[in-house]
């Protein structure tokens, strides 16, 4: 126990929030982000080899499989989760200008939650087999 | 007492001579490491904070930013997905139009930089969750993991493209 905690009151020490009122869970998020896509990222790369020079057809059949489609989805949400946090933390890092800093990282929320439901949305079109 | 002037300062820290390298972390390597100036000079010269133009090259740099600067290429390719998938379930037609695009010498130069970023981003991202369980901080480790995220990356890569060509015949 370091003086520094004398200066904390029992209930903050004990909700460990910090100043920024959200403690670890970015960095805990951003790190079950990438070892989800560790292998995620691995059985994609796989994937994507094994659907080359496959014709249309072939390729949709593939995404359709229930096996194939499920683990998209999660690497598709999994991507643009970590994502997010990469880049919220290069933008905290980096853009010191007030309204820039604020205007880029609700660009960058924006972006990756629409990538993440356009994309989502499209493999379960396809799983689901509507044309 | 007199205040040191930025240039002086500048001046007299690169050609203080540095060990075998400036640590990443604190952990790596602790104050023991750091050249300890003399007390007359430390009051006179008081160091700067550090300056990306008086290090020397370390290979740690170059690992770290790169992860960084991956991370946001492998944002933008991303996307690329997101376009391949609409357009595999928007028909044929746009299937074809992503095809040619991937196949032009634009869409396989960047199929080729955002699989490389993958490869660092993948391998280097590795190392990170290794260094965050405690691991590798031993300077001599530090160096040859981050040797490993570099030239494993390029091995990778190439891993990739030799199957994918094998594969596909043209890719």
């Amino acid at each position: 126990m370091s003086t520094h905690d004398k200066l904390r009151t029992p209930l903050k020490r004990a909700r460990g929030l910090g100043s920024a009122k959200d403690g670890t869970h970015h960095f805990i998020m951003q790190r079950i982000t990438a070892i989800a896509l560790v292998v995620l990222s691995i059985y994609v790369i796989g994937l994507v080899i094994s659907l080359i020079g496959g014709d249309y057809a072939a390729v949709r059949t593939a995404v359709a499989n229930p096996v194939h489609a499920v683990l998209l989805v999660a690497f598709l949400v999994a991507t643009f989760w970590h994502a997010q946090l990469g880049m919220q933390a290069i933008i905290e890092d980096y853009v010191h200008t007030a309204w820039l800093a604020v205007t880029s990282q609700l660009l960058v929320i924006f972006v990756c939650v629409l990538a993440a439901i356009a994309s989502v949305l499209a493999v379960i079109r396809i799983a689901l087999g509507g044309a | 007492m007199v205040i040191g002037k930025r240039t002086a300062a500048a001046s007299i820290s690169s050609a203080t001579p540095r060990g075998p390298g400036l640590p990443m972390t604190d952990s790596a390597t602790g104050p023991a490491a750091q050249p300890r100036l003399p007390l007359l000079m430390a009051n006179r010269e008081r160091p700067l904070s550090p300056h990306l133009q008086v290090y020397n090259w370390q290979v740690q740099m170059v690992t770290s930013i790169l992860h960084r600067a991956t991370g946001v290429v492998l944002v933008v390719g991303s996307l690329l997905i997101v376009w391949a998938l609409l357009a595999l379930a928007a028909g044929a037609g746009h299937w074809a139009s992503f095809g040619g695009f991937a196949r032009s010498p634009l869409g396989f130069l960047i199929l080729f930089g955002w699989s490389w970023a993958l490869a660092f981003h993948l391998i280097n991202g590795i190392r990170h969750l290794v260094q965050d369980a405690g691991w590798g901080y031993k300077v001599e480790t530090f160096i040859r993991s981050s040797w490993v995220s570099v030239i494993g990356s390029l091995v990778l890569t190439a891993l990739i493209w030799l199957i994918a060509m094998a594969q596909g015949g043209s890719a």
